[in-house]
């Protein structure tokens, strides 16, 4: 027993084990995450219209997502005559893929991530870019008209959106100087007065000005723009079911369907604690440090403040949804190309200069 | 077929198995590489060769990660799929929404035109493979550098700061064409 013990826990074998563990830990994680954060909504729906939402299946509608999971997968799958076989099937696999590579950098803990890479932040706007191209292959497949329009506007939207995201994170990679993610959270160990989000403004352990006084519109851009990317109300151009029956995903019977929504929440999941890392601190305590000697259990604690840092930036997403109606499409490409890029082109020269202002005193 | 060298050179590391699993990665993404660029090549519908090139970048992608520069890897998943495929399938759609019925137009060298191109893709093969073969490759080195923010940036404005003020130049003019096309386009009736 302890040979195979000795035998597993080697430098790569245990790279590898480490990694199967956390592929399925984040499957699993990414199917009941999905299945309930489609009740929160259906619930949060409900709350914000005065209604009661889901109640019927188990106490307060819990059962409802797995009594949805069922209905899904008992519809047949088909696929419309005149489609791209091959692409139309590939589309959801290819849609629920990037976000699953990029739950894998993201370190939910102290020691709780499966691969603790240098260039953790690249990774995730990698794979984050290939999400356009797999909604796009599904729309054009479908050789639908409502599809194919909704493909066109994604890729606008997307290109759009992911120009200011890019130019925000990069005034906060100039702040943090690494794109190592649990390294960016361990520099704003302390408290919450250390977060990116108000160490920016003003370095309270330096005791002089931060790197971006702007940090909280910083912040406000990228939550926008997290919320254009993931095609998500106010800026949902891909489904806008009001106009387009269901834009991309039209065709989409069943698990298909299914697997575009997993997809979905999958994508706000990891913007979310991407913006949370970023901004709020990862897994660190709001007020002091988690004393090393807790060991795991420091590590569940962290995890803990994780998650409840992540979910509120979820329930955010959700309130918005329910709150805003949908924008028009050409509004939405003016607020990106007339006002979120000058604004982060103006963070960015900003924090360019004062990161050289403390040097000159 | 002995393919111990090759092992050498994918995995240099003690651990047999590990070196079996690395080796496989290899030729996976080796695979993956060739499967992408034939099919792009050998499909008829225009959307399924950008999903090829596609499937050539992530292929080519693992091989950078497998000659130690995870930055270029991510960089060609960024940039070529992210950027490049999804414009050209764009272009795509804008230019040709409809499926095109398959050709059948005469063909007006019938023996001549594909005797050229087997002759200019045997000289190519040829030269590629006598290059490859012949040429004394060196052991990869390990790391070159530590691949972080700080190193990337320094390489990019000290060593390489011509190809990066050429690159920017490059995108200046296309920003430039892209406005004189887009201002030529915009007139009321």
């Amino acid at each position: 027993m302890s040979a195979i013990f000795d035998y597993l826990t080697q430098e790569p074998v245990w790279f590898y084990v480490r990694l199967v563990l956390f592929l399925v830990g984040t499957l699993a994680f990414v199917g009941a995450n999905a299945a309930y954060l489609v009740w929160v909504e259906r619930k949060g729906a409900g709350r914000f219209q005065r209604r009661p939402g889901p109640d019927e299946a188990g106490p307060w509608g819990l059962l409802q997502p797995p009594a949805d999971g069922i209905k899904l997968m008992a519809k047949q799958v088909m696929t419309p005559p005149g489609a791209d076989a091959l692409l139309f099937r590939l589309a959801p696999a290819l849609v629920l893929m990037p976000p699953m590579m990029c739950l894998a950098v993201i370190p939910f803990g102290d020691k709780l991530l499966a691969c603790d890479l240098n260039i953790g932040l690249l990774l995730v706007f990698a794979f984050g870019s290939i999400n356009v191209m797999a909604l796009m292959l599904g729309g054009w497949a479908s050789r639908n008209k409502y599809a194919i329009i909704s493909a066109a506007r994604v890729v606008s939207q997307n290109v759009a959106y992911e120009i200011p995201m890019l130019l925000v994170v990069i005034t906060l990679l100039m702040i943090t100087g690494t794109m190592n993610l649990n390294e960016i959270i361990h520099q704003q160990a302390g408290g919450f007065w250390q977060w990116n989000i108000v160490r920016g403004i003003w370095d309270f352990q330096a005791g002089h000005i931060g790197g971006n006084i702007l940090v909280p519109v910083t912040f406000l851009i990228f939550y926008t723009c997290m919320l254009a990317e993931t095609n998500r109300a106010p800026f949902d151009m891909a489904e806008a079911e009001s106009e387009l029956v269901a834009g991309a995903f039209t065709e989409y019977a069943g698990m298909g369907f299914g697997v575009f929504f997993m997809a979905e929440y999958a994508n706000i999941v990891v913007g979310c604690a991407l913006a949370t890392l970023l901004f709020l601190g990862g897994w660190q305590s709001p007020i002091g440090t988690v004393p090393a000697e807790w060991g795991w259990w420091g590590t569940l604690l962290g995890t803990g403040f994780f998650f409840a840092k992540m979910y509120f930036l979820i329930f955010c997403v959700v309130w918005i949804r329910w709150t805003f109606p949908r924008t028009q499409f050409y509004n939405l490409l003016n607020l990106s190309w007339k006002i979120l890029i000058p604004v982060s082109l103006v963070t960015l020269l900003l924090t360019a200069g004062l990161l050289k202002l403390p040097n000159l005193f | 077929m002995n393919l111990t060298p090759l092992l050498a050179v994918a995995a240099p590391s003690a651990n047999p198995a590990s070196n079996w699993i690395t080796l496989g990665l290899f030729i996976m993404f080796v695979a993956t590489t060739v499967a992408g660029a034939l099919i792009a090549v050998n499909t008829v519908r225009i959307i399924r060769s950008v999903s090829g090139l596609a499937l050539a970048c992530v292929g080519l992608a693992g091989l950078f990660y497998f000659l130690h520069s995870p930055f270029l890897a991510l960089m060609e998943i960024l940039i070529y799929i992210g950027a490049v495929c999804v414009t050209i399938i764009f272009g795509v759609m804008l230019a040709e929404p409809d499926e095109p019925a398959p050709e059948t137009h005469k063909r007006p060298y019938p023996v001549i035109a594909p005797l050229v191109a087997v002759v200019i893709a045997a000289g190519i093969f040829g030269g590629l493979a006598k290059l490859a073969l012949g040429h004394k490759w060196e052991a990869p080195v390990a790391k070159i550098n530590d691949g972080s923010v700080a190193a990337i940036g320094t390489s990019l404005l000290s060593t390489y700061s011509m190809a990066f003020e050429l690159i920017s130049l490059v995108l200046l003019v296309a920003i430039l064409g892209a406005l004189v096309i887009a201002r030529g386009g915009r007139t009321k009736e």
